[in-house]
């Protein structure tokens, strides 16, 4: 069975990519996914403005008691620096790298023009195969318009590609008015992938103390059916590969990305849920699918079974969803 | 040969570990950075000339780096050690037998004081002449440049001689100075030290191949005669030194000579000295005799063997006066020793006739603990060699109004070349200020020409401490190792020092001030404290300010204002061209902050351009607009020692003060720190009585005693000022009374373990709690009214106080209070716990370290008193013997009780059969049964006076042992498990009843963060840069195996009350008492505010089990181990994670990073189970105290 994925310009043995979790944050991580049989790892976001932030609390305690009293001048080794920088991320990237057969991937979230040009272009140097430009921003400033949040995203993605010798693929949040023309811009940009989609992890109100909590949460089945509605939209009219997130927990769910034109599936949850083995059962799951329906190569998958959903169709399928939800009692809608 | 700035420390070392193979090394001040660049070259794999990379070990004490370093020796090893101090002292007996058997070494040695009637960790010769006995050579260098070249020629005779050496310099004067010096390259030094050498000394070691025994016993037949064997060897020492030196002076073109004269070449008045003050004799013997003064001075750079025939002709034969300067004192002596040694060759010489006459020879003690030796003092020893009768003995650069032995100098007299220029920078510890003076002087001291030097003085606090930083530049080479009396520049830091330090006192006439203000030029100047004006206009300053905290504080660098103002002082000051200024300040900027980030790098580099733009001079008006004088030292309250001692201290005049001032024998009086007030936070805690809960928790965890409670009639309430804080008192049975929380500002550091500690949460602002963060101006003058009303109000009754919870123990008075240690310390909270405890009838005896700095270093104490006059006493002996001491204590104390149990048994008819009998058998327990002892004992000293005798007078003498006596051993982790260790583990064998605390840091914390046996698996510290590889020793474990040892292990932040249980059932435990108390600490490298949250993390996550052990518990059947925390529910990384001694690896190392941290796991797991066991087993499984019941 040859399950070959091309992604991004790279060949992938097989379509799934672990996508950044707490998995891939050590080399032993990285490796136990590779072993578990996963196509491809992207490692946790590195996020600029946060580690650049860290970078400096820590270097205050490197040097808290420095200075001041004459037995006690420094208390640490001078070659002890700041774990949090990005010299650390580019060594995991090195290290990772060197230590898997598998494409590593790396995930950047930079807050300055330079960070993005300059982190892109040093994650490629350190190993990355490509990179996961994650724009995982939230545009609070109530006077910025839509049309600067493109702009700024779409200026990012072009000194990041300028920049990296690498691919660059583009992790979306679906809340654009207009995706798909967003979609075709970025790909115009030079977007060499597109990764439909990033969650967005909204935080919850305790209501016993007032204060938010963080909004984490592992992804269901459900949340994989709005990237697969863009993708079937996207697919063949944007040069970019296209990858899908989100909502991966069976093979059937990994099997129902293929089938709307997804280059690569990419899974946290269920790995972090089951277990990084469960990549395998994944994987056996489409084979097993792929051998029932006859098919050898993946992208037959494709020609061989044809589930695209067309643009005039989805008013009608969304008609057809209310009226069949009211048809059973669970109105009134 | 490159050109460098480097400290002595540096210059020695970096010869050192480049012509051996081992290095046994040990922290001790002023010689630990030697050590600690050894350890670095090694981690980083730096080979030594010969090309290997010489193995570096750290050792449990000096004695165990000597013993190892004579081993490696033996073993045909190039191998040295680094110390000072005790450090040498404790190497003694090694050193005898290295020299006996004729083995080459040279240890480098940063000469420091020995601790008698104090401790001191600052420069003489103390340590070096306590070894001049042991048969090795003393090489003495007086400068930096000369740490680094004799180090050389001292490797280079040691192998040629069989002779091994010591290498000494002055410490901190000389092993803390940079200064700009010529470094040997590795070729220069291969060829001054050549293979061969190494290879006869290689084949001196021992080998089975050839076998020989060494160290054998001599019978008196012939051990006399074979102790004569080596003195030839001794006897061509000298000659093979001057050939080192000489090829060194071929290799280098730098000349040295066994014994060096400068001055006049028939000088009258001659002085001889040794080490750096020679340097200083040297430029003022220069100046004098351009003056036309027939004057010299004699260095000697060699002392032993002592180079009699090259003294003597260094000497001329015209002086007829010559002062012999020692630094160093040897108490009942006919003279010191270099004083002896030059009479004596003198008188010889002369009694041989190979000397026409023999002058008057003095002695001169000087420079003793780094005492200032300036030019006016060579001055002053000279004008006293010109009297008419100069006195036989004398001291130098103090007032002796006891003895009379000092000489008068004038202070001012100044010899440094006028093309010097000299500037001083007052900074707050940790803003930076001398990390950038330092860089200044890389910058300025590798300039084509010039050269440089920078010294630093520090105060003796850990928190909120000044620093001064000297800095000299000028064409000539730099020698005037003594602090600048005059600068043309003077930088003030930091605002707040302007209102407490007179800096603009060493101001030249003409000299710039820089001052960093938040006020603009146009208004600064009525904000400055009258003497500053005065100065201003005097002295004619020109004047300059910048608002570097603002720069700082936008460019999100912190307290750190020292780039700011060190581009300002380039600016200023013109020593370079300012865009030459600017490249270098960046270039050094790239280097130093490299490490620390892209982000650190930009914001100085920006810090630079701001301070360019925004610095302004001072248009300065003609007239003193200021009333406000600077802040005095102490209260006018203060007691009369405080006034006219402690005070002279503080204010930084302590050299002034004579010798009829200080106690004789290093006895001071004990609660002083309440008068320091040193205000070293804007930010300062503060109670809210409405939402408080009055649980005592904040109180109960403030490192620095600023948190008071008292309960107390409402009534009292009428008397209270404006403003002063109190709430009802919310507990049971006490009714009609209030509650105050007092809280002391200006002894406040700001540290917000109080707010981490308080569990309210004010309902409409989640960010505030009872007590919260405030600036300290607006309140201040509240909070003076309110602590003097407070202090009016009685302290409350103990005996009305429930002990065994926090919440009571806050009323428990601290009599420890307001210590100097680092804002949010993890040891003090322990201590101020104990002494609310047990302070009345508290003995401690206290291993020098952290707690022995805070805790006594001069000027102050937090050790105090209550109203009755009783409180702990305090002593620190030394850091290695620490438990014997205590125990020492502990055997008087129980002699004197005996005694005075037996004379009351003798003196019952005349004192009362009764009250003797309810004396003795009273039992001592609770507090309410101490007060009825105490009173008993008072009947009985009422009783006592009317009887009459040696008995009772003998009675009278031990009288106050019969209220039981508490005596803890209290000490850090370097001293419990490593360097006092043999000792702490007979002393926990003993089965006497002495208490011992570790406050354990994990580290050596006053030396800088060096490893112990404490420290964890994975941990880094300074000698395990590259984390550490072995498992932290369970003390706890080995105390438990003896039985009869109550061992507890604490986390103040994990459980508090379990602290207070194990404190208390320690203390009551009649035998020998052992708590592990975790201690955060600067070292870890965390948020010192989240220091208790890491106690609970370490503890959450099974790293550090609570437990108990209690002997009596097995004597009773039970299961004597009491596991008090729950199982692990914290991952491991959610502990370490968070502490950069930890994390920092995963940068560096992070291959290396991840294996330790899944073996520190494992350890964890491990230790876990075996607990875990350990707390279900039946009594009869584990040790029986067996000792005899008295």
């Amino acid at each position: 069975m040859d399950l070959t994925a091309p992604y991004l310009g790279l060949s992938l043995r097989n379509p799934l990519i672990a996508s950044p979790s707490p998995l891939s944050r050590t080399v032993a991580g990285v490796r136990r996914l590779a072993e578990a049989g996963v196509g491809a790892v992207v490692l946790p976001s590195l996020f600029e403005e946060d580690i650049l932030e860290a970078e400096r609390r820590e270097g205050m305690l490197l040097d808290q008691g420095a200075d001041v009293f004459p037995e006690s001048l420094s208390y640490f080794p001078e070659t002890t620096a700041p774990a949090s920088s990005p010299e650390a991320y580019l060594r995991l990237i090195e290290r990772a790298a060197g230590a898997v057969e598998i494409p590593v991937l790396a995930s950047l979230n930079a807050a300055t023009p330079e960070g993005w040009a300059g982190l892109a272009r040093s994650m490629g140097e350190a190993g990355a195969a490509a990179i996961e430009l994650n724009f995982y921003q939230l545009p609070a400033d109530l006077e910025m318009t839509s049309a600067e949040v493109e702009t700024r995203l779409l200026e990012a993605v072009q000194s990041a590609r300028a920049a990296a010798r690498v691919p660059v693929a583009v992790k979306l949040v679906p809340y654009f008015s207009s995706l798909g023309e967003m979609a075709t811009r970025l790909d115009r940009a030079g977007a060499d992938g597109l990764i439909l989609f990033n969650r967005w992890l909204q935080p919850e109100i305790d209501p016993e103390t007032g204060r938010a909590l963080p909004g984490i949460g592992l992804s269901t089945p459900m949340d994989g059916r709005l990237p697969r509605l863009w993708i079937s939209l996207l697919r063949g009219r944007v040069r970019a590969s296209l990858a899908g997130s989100s909502g991966v927990d069976s093979s059937q769910d990994l099997i129902r990305y293929l089938l709307v034109g997804a280059d690569a599936v990419m899974t946290t949850s269920a790995l972090l849920r089951h277990g990084p083995d469960h990549a395998r059962s994944l994987l056996d799951g489409l084979i097993g699918w792929m051998e029932a329906h006859g098919l050898e190569h993946l992208p037959e998958i494709r020609t061989g079974v044809s589930t695209s959903v067309h643009p005039a169709e989805l008013r009608s399928t969304y008609v057809e969803a209310l009226r069949l939800a009211n048809s059973q009692d669970r109105g009134p809608w | 040969m490159t050109r460098a700035i480097v400290d002595g420390n540096e210059a020695a070392v970096s010869t050192a570990y480049r012509l051996n193979e081992v290095c046994c090394i040990y922290p001790i001040t002023p010689a630990s950075p030697m050590a600690e660049l050894a350890d670095e070259w090694a981690s980083q794999r730096r080979p030594n000339v010969y090309g290997s990379v010489p193995a570096v070990v750290e050792m449990q004490s000096e004695g165990g780096a000597a013993g190892a370093l004579h081993g490696a020796l033996q073993g045909g090893a190039m191998a040295t050690t680094f110390t000072a101090s005790q450090g040498l002292l404790l190497m003694i007996p090694d050193l005898y037998k290295i020299a006996g058997e004729l083995t080459s070494t040279v240890i480098h040695v940063a000469a420091r004081a020995i601790a008698g009637q104090a401790l001191s960790i600052f420069g003489d010769h103390s340590d070096v002449m306590a070894a001049r006995q042991t048969g090795f050579a003393l090489l003495s260098s007086s400068s930096v440049q000369e740490a680094h070249d004799l180090a050389a020629v001292a490797e280079l005779a040691t192998l040629r001689a069989r002779v091994p050496f010591i290498h000494f310099f002055d410490g901190f004067r000389t092993s803390h100075e940079l200064n700009t010096v010529e470094l040997l390259s590795d070729e220069e030094l291969r060829r001054l030290v050549p293979l061969e050498l190494i290879l006869e000394h290689r084949g001196r070691g021992l080998t089975p191949e050839h076998p020989v025994i060494r160290g054998t016993s001599h019978n008196p037949d012939v051990a006399f005669q074979a102790r004569e064997a080596s003195s030839p060897f001794l006897a061509r020492t000298p000659q093979l030194v001057q050939e080192a030196m000489d090829q060194l002076a071929q290799i280098s073109g730098r000349s040295y000579h066994l014994v060096e004269y400068s001055g006049h070449p028939e000088a009258e008045q001659v002085l001889v000295a040794m080490g750096s003050g020679a340097q200083t004799a040297e430029e003022t013997v220069k100046s004098l005799v351009a003056r036309g003064e027939r004057v010299g001075v004699v260095t000697v750079h060699l002392y032993r063997p002592f180079p009699e025939a090259e003294l003597l002709q260094a000497i001329p034969e015209t002086a007829s006066r010559v002062a012999v300067l020692d630094r160093t004192k040897e108490p009942g002596s006919q003279g010191e020793p270099l004083f002896l040694d030059v009479s004596t060759a003198l008188a010889e010489a002369h009694t041989r006739r190979a000397r026409p006459s023999l002058p008057m020879v003095v002695g001169c003690r000087y420079g003793l603990a780094s005492k200032e030796f300036t030019p006016g003092m060579v001055q002053g020893v000279f004008r006293e060699l010109r009297s008419p009768s100069p006195r036989r003995r004398l001291t130098v650069g103090i007032q002796d109004d006891v003895s009379h032995s000092s000489v008068d100098y004038d202070p001012d007299f100044q010899v440094e070349p006028s093309g010097t220029s000299r500037a001083l920078f007052y900074g707050l510890g940790s803003d930076g200020t001398v990390g950038a003076n330092k860089n200044t002087i890389k910058i300025l001291g590798t300039e084509g020409g010039l050269h440089a030097q920078g010294y630093f003085v520090y105060d003796s606090k850990k928190s909120g401490s000044q620093t001064v930083s000297h800095l000299r530049f000028g064409t000539e080479p730099i020698r005037a190792p003594y602090l600048i009396r005059e600068a043309g520049f003077v930088g003030c830091h930091h605002p707040s020092l302007l209102e407490r330090v007179d800096v603009l006192a060493t101001a030249a006439r003409g000299a710039t001030f820089l001052l960093n203000t938040p006020y603009p030029a146009a208004e600064v100047w009525d904000q400055l404290p009258r003497p500053v004006q005065e100065q201003i206009l005097h002295k004619e300053i020109n004047f300059w300010v910048i608002d570097a905290g603002a720069i700082a504080r936008d460019l999100g660098l912190g307290g750190r204002v020292n780039t700011v103002l060190q581009a300002c002082y380039f600016a200023i000051s013109g020593v370079l061209e300012r865009e030459v200024a600017v490249a270098r300040i960046k270039e050094a900027i790239e280097k130093t902050y490299g490490r620390r980030g892209s982000r650190t790098v930009k914001a100085n580099l920006r810090a630079v351009d701001a301070a360019l733009e925004r610095m302004e001079r001072v248009v300065v008006p003609t007239s003193v607009t200021s009333e406000r004088q600077l802040i005095p030292p102490v209260p006018e309250s203060a007691p009369r020692f405080v006034r006219e001692v402690t005070a002279r201290l503080m204010a930084g005049h302590g050299d002034e003060v004579p010798v009829g001032a200080l106690p004789p024998d290093g006895t001071w009086p004990s609660g002083t720190a309440v008068y320091e007030k040193p205000r070293v936070s804007e930010l300062v805690a503060s109670w809210d009585p409405e939402l408080c809960i009055q649980c005592g928790n904040c109180s109960f965890v403030c490192p620095h005693s600023v948190i008071r409670s008292k309960f107390y009639p409402a009534a009292q309430l009428a008397e209270a000022p404006s403003g002063f804080k109190s709430r009802a008192l919310n507990a049971k049975g006490l009714p009609d009374t209030t509650y105050t929380l007092q809280v002391y500002p200006e002894d406040c550091t700001g540290c917000a373990l109080c707010f981490e500690a308080c569990p309210v949460a004010d309902p409409h602002d989640p960010a505030r709690r009872a007590i919260n963060l405030e600036e300290i101006s607006p309140i201040l003058e509240r909070e003076r009214a309110s602590i003097s009303f407070f202090e009016s109000l009685p302290v409350p009754d103990r005996s009305r106080v429930d002990f065994g919870t926090v919440r009571g123990a806050q009323f428990l008075e601290p009599l420890f209070e307001f210590s100097g240690a680092c804002a949010g310390c993890g040891e003090t909270p322990y201590l101020k716990l104990l002494t609310q405890l047990f302070g009345d009838r508290l003995v401690v005896a206290n291993a020098t370290g952290c707690s022995s700095i805070y805790g006594g270093n001069l000027p102050t104490t937090p050790w105090t008193k209550d109203a009755h006059g009783r409180g702990p006493a305090w002593s620190n002996s030394l850091f290695e013997d620490n438990a014997e001491f205590g125990l020492g204590l502990r055997l008087a104390a129980d002699r004197q009780l005996e005694l005075a149990r037996r004379r009351l048994s003798e003196l019952s008819p005349q004192l009362g059969q009764e009250l003797v009998d309810e004396v003795l058998s009273a039992p001592q327990r609770t507090e309410s049964q101490f007060a009825a002892q105490r009173e008993r004992v008072e009947v009985l000293r009422q009783r006592l006076a009317q009887v009459e005798g040696a008995a009772a007078q003998d009675l009278g003498s031990v009288l106050d042992h019969l209220v039981r006596r508490s005596v803890w051993i209290v000490g850090g982790d370097g001293w419990a498990y490593d360097i006092g260790f043999g000792g702490l583990d007979h002393v926990l064998a003993s089965g006497r009843n002495v208490n011992i605390l570790v406050l354990d840091t994990e580290v050596y914390s006053n030396t800088g963060g060096q490893m112990s046996k404490a420290t964890p698996l994975g941990a880094v510290a300074k000698f395990a840069a590259a984390g550490k590889t072995a498992e932290k020793k369970d003390l706890a474990l080995q105390a438990i195996a003896y039985g009869n040892v109550y061992v507890a292990r604490v986390a103040m932040g994990a459980d508090p009350e379990q602290t207070l249980r194990a404190f208390r059932e320690a203390e009551a435990y009649d035998g020998t008492s052992l708590i592990i108390a975790y201690s955060h600490c600067i070292a870890h490298g965390i948020d010192m505010q989240k220091g208790l949250d890491q106690q609970y993390r370490a503890v959450a996550s099974g790293y550090w089990p609570l437990l108990r052990y209690d002997p009596v518990v097995r004597r009773e059947g039970g299961n004597p181990f009491l596991l008090d925390s729950p199982r692990p529910r914290l991952p491991l990384p959610e502990y370490t994670g968070r502490e950069i001694r930890y994390s920092s690896l995963s940068r560096t190392d992070p291959e290396e990073a991840e294996r330790l941290a899944r073996l520190g796991a494992d350890a964890v797991a491990r230790r876990w189970a075996t607990y875990e066991e350990m707390a279900s087993r039946p009594a009869a499984a584990f040790a029986a105290d067996a000792r005899r019941s008295s």
